[in-house]
């Protein structure tokens, strides 16, 4: 099996790889918390702050309606903006760690 | 070689054990039945058509698991919203909204939030990382004989949940639309379902959620296009609903005594707001966190990772099924509160209690009524949408069990890896067989039981056990074995035990109580309601005061069922006279708890190979270096 020499603990230690895996652990990570606590404030609201929900905004559209739509709305605003850094940013950096180390040690095991 | 004939034959039989000779009375008239047999026929044969090429294509295990790692991003997103979107979520939201209003509305979000979990920390790793199966992950770098074996266990456990919930509540919806057996379409789910998975695997797997999904997006948006066409798009809409007096009767019958003073309008202005289905906001939350972390952990959906070459096409992917999933849901509210004016929640609940009926009834009405061809045609269309629907999701359910049960289980920890790639093939196509015949056999033993809750529990299951175990070995150091075996363990458990002791279960005590208090009210009811018709004058209240006898009647006798029923019995299953555990849903106490008992099983036990693995792991999930060598060894 030549994926035995690969050496892993010199790719991790690797300036390039330390620099794409602290990216990703703040950017990741934050963007989880801030979907999950914002997806809870729907419940949450729904639950202890009705009358704030039962606001009319214009017609019969109430704040819980909007609130509820914008859940859908920064969903797939999460997605985009973690899909664009992805595209453009770890996929060069990943890109770039594999390639050069590829060629270090050969791509098939 | 699986012959053309087979692949024929069998579509004949599925095809036949629908058209078989013992029908009723369902939501398709008689007369129009022929409609839906044309209609689900004419998806049969597309979809065995795709299974017969499909079946010259699986050679390998790796084509029958994961189609040879060859789905496209695009392919793989439609994949996911047809195995995602089962009849619970594609009728069950619907009906919710048409009956409940807001609240109904409310609980479709976390099905879609779930996917930011997926997209964030879960597809791209296991696409790096995993080859066929869940506990591929978890074999990566702790003992592989120790979490194949959990993990088999806890993905066989999520998948018959699921899969339970499916056939019952496949063969129940399928009686109620077309009127045929329920356990003659429990055995056509099961026999299609084969058809597929046995001879085209994961590539004829994929291509019928990829048909089920378009047919099923294309039918929401014709039919939300003609709500609109009806009642204006969404402000105009909305003010409709809220000047509906089908809507705004609802909304008294719901409120009951404290409606009394709320005028028509502010009534139809309830059921935009919060409140009327979801009394305990507590279980909500713990439903929300069953949903949000349980997808991740869904070993069908983890699987479709496995289908597609990279970890770029596995966010592709995603980004698709979040685009489909959460835009089919934005229609639902317009079908649901569509079916709510244009039906009426009443109509809806007279059909099926649960509400499943308010799409297909909406289709029914918005194409001219019972008696109309176009209407019958769009219910024919529905109900073989909601057909395929069932199928779809039942195959990749079991092709997840399945692959736990033939890759995990037998190749890995009983044969200790040493088995040709034809027996893998073998040994994949037995287990599916097993599963599948296991399927049928619980579907139709668990005739007139009450599933409904058994999804949930299946993301409970997913959330407490899954998903701690493929995260924590994913994203820290120091997990190893012992945390994967304790967290697989503990999860699966408490989710299940909590739920036992919870008020999902039947208490015979609590119903006969029950029942016996409308038993003995029932007299005093009747007269009461008799002299108040014999004292009406004006036609409305007097048929409102006969409505309302014959709901007593039926009260009665649902009462008397009940009393019937338990007549032997004190005890809920676990023998408890009242449950222990006030919460519906397991998700709050048994997610911390699964996450604790990975952190502490890993702390308590040693595992040098979990250590010495960390970093090609970790190297690995964020690169995809070698991701050609998962695809093909």
């Amino acid at each position: 099996m030549a994926a035995a020499a690969y050496d892993w603990r010199a790719i991790v230690a690797d300036p390039r790889f330390q620099d794409l895996h602290r990216k990703k652990t703040v950017f990741l990570w934050g963007l989880m918390v801030f979907s999950v606590v914002f997806y809870f404030l729907l419940p949450v609201g729904a639950a202890y702050f009705q009358d704030l929900f039962r606001i009319k905004v214009f017609g019969p559209v109430n704040v819980g309606l909007l609130f509820a739509l914008g859940e859908f709305v920064v969903a797939w605003a999460i997605a985009f903006i973690y899909a664009r850094r992805a595209n453009v940013e770890f996929d060069a950096n990943a890109a770039e760690i594999v390639a050069e180390f590829e060629k270090r040690y050969g791509s098939r095991s | 070689m699986i012959s053309r004939r087979v692949v024929i034959a069998a579509g004949a039989a599925a095809a036949l054990g629908v058209a078989g000779p013992a029908l009723a009375q369902g939501a398709v008239a008689d007369k129009w039945r022929w409609l839906t047999f044309l209609v689900f026929g004419a998806i049969i044969g597309v979809t065995m058509f795709v299974t017969y090429l499909a079946a010259k294509r699986v050679k390998s295990a790796a084509d029958f698991y994961t189609a040879g790692g060859g789905v496209s991003g695009l392919q793989n997103g439609w994949a996911i919203a047809g195995d995602y979107l089962s009849a619970a979520s594609f009728l069950g939201i619907a009906g919710l909204i048409s009956i409940w209003g807001y609240d109904g509305f409310m609980y479709s979000v976390g099905w879609l939030v779930a996917y930011i979990t997926v997209l964030l920390v879960i597809a791209e790793p296991c696409r790096n990382i995993g080859k066929y199966t869940l506990s591929d992950i978890l074999a990566y770098r702790n003992n592989p004989r120790a979490t194949r074996i959990v993990g088999a266990i806890s993905v066989i456990t999520v998948s018959t949940f699921y899969l339970t919930a499916q056939m019952v509540g496949g063969g129940v919806l399928v009686k109620t639309l077309i009127g045929i057996d329920y356990e003659i379409s429990v055995v056509a789910v099961g026999v299609l379902m084969l058809a597929y998975v046995l001879f085209g695997g994961m590539v004829a797997t994929t291509w019928v959620q990829i048909i089920k999904a378009v047919l099923l997006v294309t039918a929401s948006i014709v039919l939300v296009i003609m709500v609109w066409m009806q009642y204006g798009f969404f402000g105009d809409f909305l003010s409709n609903v809220v000047a509906d007096p089908k809507v705004q009767a609802r909304v008294a019958q719901i409120l009951g005594d404290t409606a009394r003073n709320m005028t028509p309008a502010e009534l139809g202005q309830r059921f935009l707001e919060p409140g009327l289905l979801f009394r305990a906001p507590i279980d909500q939350i713990s439903l929300g966190m069953a949903l949000v972390f349980g997808t991740a952990g869904l070993p069908h959906i983890l699987m479709r990772f496995f289908t597609v070459p990279t970890a770029k096409a596995a966010r592709v992917s995603v980004l698709w099924a979040m685009a489909i999933i959460g835009g089919f849901y934005v229609l639902t509210l317009f079908l649901g509160m569509g079916s709510a004016m244009k039906v009426g929640a009443d109509q809806i609940r007279a059909v099926d209690p649960g509400g499943n009926m308010a799409a297909p009834l909406l289709a029914q009405a918005l194409g001219g009524g019972a008696d109309s061809l176009l209407g019958n045609f769009m219910l024919a269309f529905v109900a073989a949408v909601a057909f395929a629907t069932i199928v779809a999701v039942v195959a990749g359910l079991v092709l997840a069990a399945a692959s736990a049960m033939a890759h995990d289980l037998w190749v890995g920890v009983i044969r200790s890896e040493h088995v040709s790639p034809q027996e893998q093939v073998k040994a994949a196509r037995i287990a599916t067989v097993i599963v599948g015949a296991m399927a049928i056999a619980i579907g139709i033993a668990a005739k007139g039981q009450n599933v409904a809750h058994l999804v949930a529990l299946a993301f409970a299951v997913a959330a407490s056990a899954n998903f701690p175990c493929v995260l924590l070995t994913l994203y820290w150091k120091r997990c190893n074995t012992g945390g994967i075996v304790a967290g697989m363990i503990v999860g699966t458990f408490t989710a299940i035990g909590l739920v036992l002791v919870s008020p999902n279960m039947t208490y015979p005590k609590a119903v006969k109580a029950a029942a016996q208090k409308v038993v003995e009210g029932a007299p005093a009811r009747v007269a009461k309601l008799q002299s108040d018709l014999a004292a009406a004058t004006d036609p409305a209240a007097k048929a409102k005061l006969e409505g309302a006898l014959a709901g007593a009647d039926k009260d009665l006798a649902a009462a008397k069922v009940n009393l019937d029923r338990f007549k032997n019995d004190e005890t809920s299953l676990v023998g408890l006279e009242k449950p222990l555990f006030e919460l519906r849903n397991p998700g709050l106490i048994s997610i911390p708890l699964g996450f604790l008992a990975v952190i502490l099983g890993s702390l308590l036990y040693r595992d040098k190979r979990a250590e010495d693995m960390w970093d090609e792991l970790y190297a690995r999930q964020n690169t995809g270096l070698l991701v050609a060598k998962a695809a093909a060894h």
